[in-house]
């Protein structure tokens, strides 16, 4: 069934199938004009019928079939025998038609239907379906079938656990199987049913039985995948929970008027340029959630309740799910120091995707001083070409590194209510820990340092609150450079997940990056992707030059950002700078020496729903006055993308797209842009 | 034997070829001479198939295996008052059996039903799914006349009564509770290696020098625990004698050879749609291989005569070459070759030069050390061995019951759903080889001992049933008595012995010369061998014709049905 060569056909065999498909056709065509007349008397409904079990993949014959039935249900002499007997005939001929092909969607679906009707035995089905499995063990039509069969019969999900058990020690490289035995332990923990409470109890042996899979043959992927379904079983906590908050808790943010910032008491870190007099709120949730509003997350700030404050979802597809919320909060010009208390979760309704409550309750506090403008803003931007050159970042007092480097993870929230109730989440990741690195010392396995590097990212993910230091980072980094010399083909992936831990364990190396206060210095790290961005909520001032990355996805979170810089990166396309759309304070970009251009077909296009989805497409026809512009239409994906930048600098040069004609449009698009490639604009 | 019945004289009086007996291979020799258009006459003394690999009721066994035990009469010197121009040469029988133990501990309840034995005298023996056995029957379709079931699985035993299931493929391996996981990781790695190497992998070539090497060498460099070597040298290699220790190894294994009996082993399994283990299990015992060579080779016109025993063979007076035998009937049957079962040793006039044996004739010759023997025990028991499991094989590789073990020991359990016994009960074969009765008897005991209750009140019956071994009772009581003293560790009810019988046979190896005669049943599990030493003396009486030719196939349709019935 797998794992067998096909054969290429014999000159008696083609003769044979252009045979068949000489019948075939023949039915075809009286099949069709039977259904188009909507005629269904005994011969024209058996005709279908041998139409599908030559070719059970003729779904219109399917569909002639449910017709055929609804018209005989509908007959005035219909009795319940008559009904059975229908409805028997059909799933005989599926029956027949799965033995033609078992692999058939149209059979499968139809004898579905034909069983929601209501009138068959169901327990038929079982004893079919165990045929099916015999033949192919491994056929997910069958196992998705047998789901089916299972829920309808009501058979216990323990039973048809104990199914999967059989089907595994038949043969263990089995993925349906596999899959079917998280689906199954799945609902059984959603039940809580007996047995399956406590996940500390199941998830053990489950682990204990994947090594033995695992082991026996490191080779066979179907076992590293229930694996990975059961590291994220255990890593993952049900109810989502808050991970990091601009501003922290506890802080004190000064707003100032001008972006000349001249030292003041305050910590560097959160003193805030803002011409509105707003400041935007960013609560960082450790996992997608929905439902964050004015009434499950309250601002309070003096008196002022601010119900009507806007929480928006920061993420890249424009679902109403997301990691990261906003919402711009407004102090009013009169309070010069007022006390803002943030208080998440308090009332329900913040769910995970998962369908987790919110179940901690937080709050945050911080105070918020207004230092009132001296000049006029936009005369300095004008006056100063502001960029991120090395005396831009001025080195910050030796003295003072170590408390930048404390306040580093002021961000972090400590959630402590976890600790005792992740104790056995530790032990499992640690004896997991443990097996992997036996069985890397027995082969060498890609996947087996892949699943090591992951068990060892999720056990500092899960100790570092606690530990305040990444202990495997040295050891995960070297796992990732291994793997991308072992395996060229996922070498980009490898470098994606080396970069995040590159940033993770950035604290250790913070003290020669860090030159600002508010900026941030990442070049010349290799890095491939951008991460662990809930600890660099406060960055204002980011220079990620001279890296290789191809996409910037996540950086949204980053609310405070003004000026950024992606000299010298891999970006391919415009579409890949969508994350900046959502970054308000962002007045200087520098995506210069980029491959934005060289390749013609932008293949995120694909691969992401997000930029030209529906809901991007009708956005961009409501402003008819712009897109009737001809130059703009050819350059649309420019005018998505830049309209909505409130950008004053831009650098684009070094990219094949940045002709003097492209240029021009970027004008067009941002009219308040006051400077390109260096060039002030009039 | 003592009547010979009133045979009416046979006709024709002049073939091509004598068979005498109807052991297996003797059999195919029959069917292929047949095959080969030769005319035959097969005659058997007894009234069964299968001689020395015949399968017998209960009460036959002890009188068959007692008739070939006793010492060698002396032949009488060739009788000159013969009035034709042939001179008569008398047969001498060999010994063939010794120590002969049989026990009865349920006499009533097996004496009534002896007829539903089928007791192997060769035992115990199977088929791998893929051996030459299977091969041959199914080339020839002798399948036709034999049905099978599978022998579901394979143990390891311990001096303990336990007993561990041998991880013999990839679902085994996974499944195994006893192996902890860099067992089961280097074990599985092994077979792939082995399994990349027989496929012709590039990559994974397992080198000549490492080909050459000892077994055990290759399996240490491949850095296996003492367990999991056991398991591949003893219960899936099926290695003889103990591969570590030099001094007594008499067959030590070369990775080539063990790397083909991997080969074996792997493509038995899953062979047969319905046959879950490796092995094979012919219904009503290993007996019917012989006798369906026989009706192979009865339809290409072999003549048989069962119940006929041979007094003396016809030898020319000049010459001294052989022209035929006489029959206890006293007709005179001529032909120009003889084959003999290993009964008969054939003296020589004074003056002709001795037979060579086979094995220096045939360098090829590739049967065991004709020095040794090999011990057999059959027991009968009202429980299986394991629950929940009836046809099985267990090995006790060497050192496993006790230091001075230096073979192997097997025992397959036979359920009655083989037609061996009544139902409800079960027939263990055991068998060692061994250098003389006393180690015999000592390595058949340890695994009875190990694994059965033998009842203590039985002296009486031993002693009465065993005729011919004297000092065999002996042994049985003191190692019985040794086992009462301390209570099994598995805490399990052991089953009770009802019946059994313990014997050595010699391993004699068939000679070809002046006259031919084909060996005794062998130490090994499977056919292999002796269809590779048949095969040999075929091709030495016939060495212009095909061993079964292609196009002799009646039945070209028959492969599925070698497969074990449901």
């Amino acid at each position: 069934m797998h794992g067998r060569p096909r054969k290429a056909p014999k000159p008696e065999d083609e003769a044979a199938s252009s045979a068949k498909a000489q019948k075939l056709r023949a039915l075809q065509t009286q099949f069709f004009s039977f259904h188009h007349n909507k005629i269904y008397t005994k011969e024209a409904v058996e005709l279908s019928a041998k139409l599908l079990e030559i070719n059970p993949e003729s779904y219109t014959a399917w569909n002639y079939r449910k017709l055929a039935v609804e018209h005989y249900l509908n007959l005035p002499d219909c009795n319940p025998d008559s009904i059975k007997s229908v409805l028997d005939d059909e799933l005989r001929v599926v029956e027949n038609a799965l033995r033609q092909n078992f692999k058939s969607y149209g059979a499968w679906h139809h004898r579905k239907w034909v069983l929601s009707k209501g009138h068959s035995s169901i327990d038929n089905e079982l004893r079919l379906l165990d045929k099916f499995q015999k033949a192919d063990s491994r056929n997910f039509h069958a196992w998705n079938y047998r789901r089916f069969v299972a829920e309808s019969m009501k058979r216990s999900e323990q039973d048809e656990l104990k199914y999967t058990e059989d089907m595994i020690y038949a043969n263990f490289s089995n993925y349906s199987a596999w899959h079917n035995r998280s689906v199954l332990l799945s609902a059984l923990f959603d039940k809580k049913a007996e047995g399956f409470l406590l996940k500390e109890k199941v998830l053990p042996e489950e682990y204990e039985f994947i090594h033995q899979a695992i082991f026996t043959d490191p080779d066979d992927q179907s076992g590293w995948f229930y694996h990975l379904w059961l590291l994220d079983q255990t890593v993952t906590t049900d109810s989502p929970l808050l991970a990091s908050s601009w501003p922290g808790h506890g802080s004190d943010v000064l707003l100032v008027g001008d972006r000349c910032y001249n030292g003041s008491a305050f910590s560097p870190f959160s003193a805030l340029h803002s011409d509105s007099g707003s400041f935007p709120i960013v609560l960082y949730f450790n996992q997608p959630v929905r439902g964050v509003n004015s009434s499950t997350v309250t601002v309070e700030c003096g008196f002022n309740k601010n119900e009507d404050l806007l929480w928006k979802p920061l993420s890249a597809s424009n679902s109403q799910t997301a990691r990261v919320w906003v919402a711009h909060l407004k102090v009013s010009s009169s309070d010069l120091h007022s006390t803002v208390e943030v208080s998440v979760g308090h009332t329900k309704g913040i769910i995970s995707t998962r369908g987790f409550e919110y179940s901690h309750p937080s709050m945050l506090s911080f105070k918020v001083h207004v230092q009132p403008m001296e000049r006029d803003s936009s005369q300095v931007s004008v006056a100063e070409s502001i960029s991120l050159r090395e005396e831009n970042f001025k080195v910050y007092g030796k003295q003072s590194e170590e408390s930048i480097i404390d306040s580093f993870d002021q961000l972090i929230i400590k959630n402590g209510h976890e600790t005792t109730a992740s104790n056995w989440r530790f032990e499992a990741l640690a004896k997991e820990i443990e097996c992997f690195r036996e069985l890397l010392s027995l082969v060498d396995c890609k996947i087996g340092k892949l699943t090591l590097a992951r068990l060892l990212k999720a056990y500092d993910a899960m100790s570092y609150p606690f530990a305040n230091k990444l202990v495997h980072s040295e050891e995960v980094l070297e796992l990732y450079s291994d793997l991308m010399k072992l395996d060229r083909t996922h070498y980009q992936f490898y470098k994606d997940e080396r970069s995040i831990v590159l940033l993770q364990k950035y604290k250790d190396s913070v003290s020669s990056a860090i030159c600002g206060p508010i900026c941030l210095r990442l070049n010349n790290l290799s890095l491939s992707r951008m991460g662990a961005f809930e600890k660099l909520l406060w960055v204002q001032m980011l220079d990620l030059s001279h890296n290789e990355l191809q996409s910037i996805e996540g950086l949204e979170a980053m609310q405070l950002l003004s000026c950024l810089s992606l000299r010298n990166n891999k970006l391919r396309s415009l579409t890949a700078l969508e994350p900046l759309r959502k970054l308000k304070l962002l007045r200087i970009l520098d995506i210069s020496y980029n491959q934005i251009g060289d390749h013609s077909i932008d293949t995120t296009r694909y691969v992401c729903s997000s930029p030209l989805s529906h809901s991007v497409g009708s956005e961009l026809n409501r402003d008819e006055t712009v897109t009737s512009d001809v130059a703009l239409i050819n350059n649309w994906e420019a005018f998505y993308i830049f309209k909505d930048f409130n950008l004053n600098q831009l650098d684009i040069v070094g990219n094949t797209i940045a002709d003097e004609k492209f240029k021009s449009v970027l004008v067009k698009i941002m009219p308040k842009l006051k400077q390109l490639d260096g060039k002030l604009l009039d | 034997m003592d009547d010979i019945p009133p045979y009416p004289p046979i006709d024709p009086t002049t073939f091509d070829l004598i068979v005498i007996g109807t052991g297996l291979p003797e059999s195919i020799i029959a069917a292929a001479s047949s095959t080969a258009s030769k005319s035959v006459l097969h005659l058997d003394p007894y009234p069964f198939y299968g001689s020395h690999f015949s399968s017998l009721p209960l009460a036959d066994l002890p009188s068959f295996l007692s008739s070939h035990s006793t010492s060698p009469s002396p032949p009488r010197s060739p009788s000159s008052d013969d009035p034709n121009e042939f001179s008569l040469l008398e047969f001498a029988t060999r010994p063939l059996y010794s120590s002969i133990d049989i026990s009865t501990f349920s006499p009533n309840l097996l004496d009534q039903h002896s007829r539903k034995f089928n007791l192997d005298v060769a035992g115990p023996r199977v088929f791998f799914c893929a051996d030459k056995s299977i091969e041959l029957l199914l080339r020839t379709g002798t399948n036709q006349y034999m049905e099978f079931k599978s022998v579901d699985a394979t143990f390891v035993g311990d001096n303990k009564g336990n007993l561990w299931s041998v991880p013999d493929s990839r679902a085994a391996i996974f499944k195994d509770k006893s192996l902890g996981l860099v067992e089961k990781n280097k074990l599985m790695r092994f077979f792939k290696l082995v399994q990349g190497h027989l496929a012709g992998e590039q990559d994974i070539k397992i080198s000549e020098e490492d080909l050459q090497s000892p077994f055990v060498d290759f399996l240490n460099k491949m850095g296996l625990p003492p367990k999991i070597k056991s398991f591949i040298l003893y219960a899936i290699a099926m290695a003889d004698y103990d591969q570590e220790d030099t001094g007594v190894c008499r067959d030590l294994l070369k990775t080539k050879d063990g790397i083909d009996q991997l080969a074996l082993y792997n493509a038995s399994i899953g062979r047969f749609q319905n046959a879950s283990g490796a092995f094979l299990y012919p219904i009503y015992g290993q007996g019917e291989l012989s006798q369906a060579f026989c009706r192979r080779a009865a339809v290409k016109g072999c003549l048989y005569v069962l119940r006929m025993p041979v007094t003396a063979l016809l030898v020319d007076k000049d010459t001294g070459c052989y022209k035929g035998v006489r029959l206890a009937s006293g007709q005179d049957i001529f032909s120009q070759k003889l084959i003999l079962d290993p009964t008969f040793k054939v003296t020589l006039p004074s003056g002709s030069s001795p037979p060579l044996p086979l094995k220096e004739k045939l360098p090829f010759f590739s049967l065991k050390d004709d020095k040794g023997k090999i011990a057999r025990g059959i027991c009968i028991t009202k429980t299986s061995l394991k629950p929940d499991i009836s046809n099985f094989l267990v090995v006790y590789p060497p050192r496993s019951l006790f230091p001075e073990q230096v073979t192997s020991i097997r025992l397959l359990q036979i359920a009655s759903n083989l037609a061996v016994c009544l139902p409800g009960m079960f027939v263990l074969y055991i068998s060692a080889l061994c250098n003389d009765d006393d180690q015999g008897k000592k390595l058949i005991h340890a695994v009875m001992n190990t694994l059965l209750t033998v009842p203590l009140d039985s002296e009486s019956n031993a002693a009465v049933q065993s005729e011919t071994a004297e000092n065999g009772s002996a042994v049985q009581d003191e190692t019985s008595e040794s086992s009462s003293g301390g209570p099994s560790d598995s805490g399990e009810e052991k089953p009770t012995l009802l019946w059994s019988a313990l014997y050595s046979q010699e391993l004699t190896l068939g000679q070809v010369d002046f006259i031919c005669s084909t060996p005794m049943p062998d130490g090994k599990l499977n056919y292999n061998d002796l269809i590779d030493t048949t095969f040999k003396i075929f091709q030495e009486i016939y060495p212009g014709e095909e061993f079964f030719p292609e196009t002799s196939l009646e039945n070209p349709e028959g492969d599925g049905d070698a497969s074990p019935e449901t």
